[in-house]
């Protein structure tokens, strides 16, 4: 810029903070973070956060951010040059993780649906598959939530950034659930509750609120889908409930659209 | 003549809210082309709204945006108690009042501070204007931090929060959670009205436009989740009227459409149609404040909707204040729903204006088919016409200063990309019909 640009920085590790399809949500759980803001902006150098910043460094980055899942030819381009930049490539929230919401495409004719709705269809550049990062290339931590916790967003940087190990629990919310004194809602009201399948981190926020977990942590390690498919079918619920339950906001994470493709009889 | 071509051209549009681009050409004098481009992906809600049931909708829609999904989870279920015919508990009223107070703070503190300030300033980003103005970004991040705060103790969490259900909510907080808030409100107040006077100051171009302003308009009170919609050029109409007043164009170099009032083009929502036309209804505070630092309705330059924007967080937290001192919780937390086959719709004002939401459901609650109008696709071609005027203001300015300027003007809106560009599936597909 020629315009002469105040408050200049030093050098520190750089930052970069790229957006795919997503809601922006969980780079917003970045400027969310009211009270450790302004330590985080001191200790490194946010070079590329277009939503916060006109300043667009070029990389290297020391960690890229990445937001959201992969639904175009274009950004599966983009992707691999994203991760040329970045030494640690860091995916947040259920879109960049497991394909998001709108991974739900992926049980539809998109091609089909293409042709019907536009006018151009050689013009429209959408997949047919909304897929997580890691599908396109190697990532180096998958951050879970939709949104993210910020607090993990917090550790999970400061960890990178000092090159420890980060500690980010990958028990089920059932863990959390029990540390809260909440009393369990599937086993007292006899509520769906997706809990012992999901990953921890949200703080039990929905069992908390009296109602079941949808699940937007996504699977937590060596999830027991199976059993809990049993549970729910044992509380009254019909296999096109569960189906739709497991199909929420991480439906493509592979233990929940297995779940999900067991109870889909359609 | 003077024909020489310039572009103005911003390839990724920053401290905005999603992915966009400006191309504006100019030919001599003359502002020849103005191109705001949408390239963020559609996620194509509408397809998976059909088929759930009427339950996951305000979970599901709040994904369309992170920055305003109270916003979504407000117009959804209002418009799924429409069809089914539900009528709240006031306190439930009330507190979904409360719930969207919270996140007009934190959407119009993020804005006013961290998005919009460092233009008037000469920042790059708040992140150079903390390095030189750090008790100002102390506040902007305190004040939002207290918006996320209610959002928090009301949905337990300020991002997609979980307990806003059709009916009510799954769990009501007490008295007590909610007098809580009263000493950081009582903070927030002061710090909206020194905003306020502060916004003030900063150095307006001088630009005014004859705006259509459409918001929302209730009998009694700044309207949040309820009213007619109106304008000041004679709109007055109920909710369920919107689709046959208003359209949807399709341009080729954008993933979203263009909404215009049929007959009559492009219009204005948010903060400045919502203070020109309900102005009378603002909390006695936030009136005052307005007067005393010169803004009176109709404020017709885009670029003092920072102004306005700092007096509606004024209106937000006078008006949490008197919600929490009135509440009493409700006899339950929510009405039971009973399904039936209907269509209901419902518009809400989402920090950046008015949000339609319109869903057919059948007898047993499942979404037959949904249509989605954010504020930013409502206020887009008219983002377009004002850079068409204010970029003939710069045809002889350096091009880096004028691109800043026209960077500026778009911001005016507080646009929301993400949100914009989701909905092309329905309405194309309606137009094809």
């Amino acid at each position: 810029m020629s315009s002469k640009t105040k408050g200049e920085r030093a050098v520190k590790p750089k930052i970069a903070v790229f957006k795919f399809a997503s809601c922006d949500g969980c780079q917003l759980s970045l400027l969310d973070a009211e009270d450790e803001l302004l330590p985080v902006i001191g200790a490194v150098e946010i070079a590329y956060f277009p939503e916060a910043s006109r300043t667009m460094l070029k990389g290297p980055y020391d960690i890229g951010l990445v937001e959201g899942s992969i639904t175009t030819h274009h950004d599966a381009e983009r992707i691999q040059e994203v991760r040329r930049h970045c030494k640690t490539l860091i995916t947040i929230g259920a879109c960049a993780t497991a394909g998001g919401i709108q991974a739900l495409r992926n049980w539809k004719d998109v091609d089909e649906f293409i042709r019907v709705v536009y006018a151009t269809p050689q013009f429209v550049s959408t997949l047919k598959l909304s897929t997580p990062v890691a599908e396109h290339v190697p990532v180096d931590f998958e951050l879970r939530g939709c949104p993210i916790n910020k607090r993990q967003l917090i550790e999970l940087v400061s960890a990178t950034l000092i090159g420890r190990k980060p500690n980010i629990p990958l028990y089920s919310t059932c863990i959390e659930c029990k540390r809260k004194g909440n009393v369990c809602v599937a086993v007292a009201r006899g509520l769906a509750c997706l809990g012992p399948v999901t990953q921890a981190g949200c703080g039990a926020v929905c069992p908390s609120f009296d109602r079941g977990c949808y699940g937007c942590y996504g699977p937590m390690e060596s999830a027991n889908t199976n059993s809990l498919t049993t549970q729910l079918r044992a509380l009254g619920q019909a296999d096109s409930q569960i189906a739709r339950a497991f199909r929420g906001f991480n439906a493509w994470s592979w233990q929940f659209r297995k779940a999900s493709e067991e109870c889909d009889h359609k | 003549m003077n024909t020489r071509t310039r572009t103005i051209r911003v390839d990724t549009l920053a401290r905005v809210e999603g992915e966009g681009a400006l191309d504006i050409k100019l030919i001599g004098e003359r502002v020849a082309d103005v191109k705001l481009k949408i390239y963020e992906p559609p996620r194509f809600f509408e397809a998976f709204l059909r088929g759930r049931h009427y339950s996951e909708v305000p979970d599901i829609t709040a994904r369309i945006c992170g920055i305003c999904p109270v916003a979504y989870q407000m117009s959804a279920v209002h418009a799924i108690e429409r069809a089914f015919g539900i009528k709240i508990d006031p306190a439930v009223r009330l507190l979904r009042r409360l719930f969207y107070c919270g996140e007009w703070v934190e959407s119009h503190a993020l804005h006013v501070y961290m998005l919009h300030a460092p233009d008037f300033l000469g920042y790059q980003d708040v992140i150079g204007m903390a390095h030189d103005h750090r008790e100002l970004v102390e506040k902007a991040l305190r004040l939002k931090k207290i918006g996320n705060h209610i959002m928090t103790v009301l949905g337990g969490r300020e991002i997609h929060p979980v307990s806003a259900c059709v009916g009510g909510f799954y769990k009501t907080p007490t008295k007590a959670q909610l007098s809580e808030l009263a000493e950081d409100l009582h903070w927030a107040l002061e710090a909206s009205i020194d905003t306020a006077r502060w916004t003030a100051g900063f150095d307006f171009p001088d630009f005014e436009q004859d705006y259509e302003f459409v918001a929302l308009r209730h009998p009694g009170e700044y309207a949040l989740n309820e009213g007619r919609l109106v304008s000041n050029r004679g709109l007055d109409i109920d909710v369920a009227e919107y689709e046959d007043h208003f359209v949807e164009q399709h341009v080729k170099y954008s993933n979203a459409l263009h909404s215009v009032i049929r007959g009559r083009g492009s219009y204005l929502v948010g903060p400045l149609a919502r203070f020109n036309l309900n102005f009378d209804q603002l909390h006695p505070v936030a009136k005052q404040v307005a007067l005393e630092i010169g803004l009176h309705p109709p404020v017709k330059n885009p670029f003092r909707s920072i102004a306005v924007r700092a007096i509606e967080l004024v209106f937000a937290c006078a008006e949490a204040l008197r919600i929490i001192t009135e509440y009493e919780p409700p006899p339950e937390p929510r009405v039971q729903a009973v399904p039936r086959s209907a269509v209901g719709q419902a518009i809400t004002e989402a920090p950046r204006g008015i949000l339609y939401h319109r869903y057919a459901l059948d007898e047993e609650g499942m979404v037959l088919t949904a249509k989605i109008v954010p504020p930013t696709s409502q206020n887009q071609k008219r983002i377009e016409d004002d850079l068409r005027e204010y970029a003939a203001h710069l045809v002889a300015w350096p091009l880096e200063e004028a691109t800043w300027k026209c960077e500026q003007a778009i911001r005016n809106y507080d646009p929301c990309i993400s949100c914009a560009t989701h909905f092309l599936k329905l309405r194309i597909n309606r137009e094809a019909r």
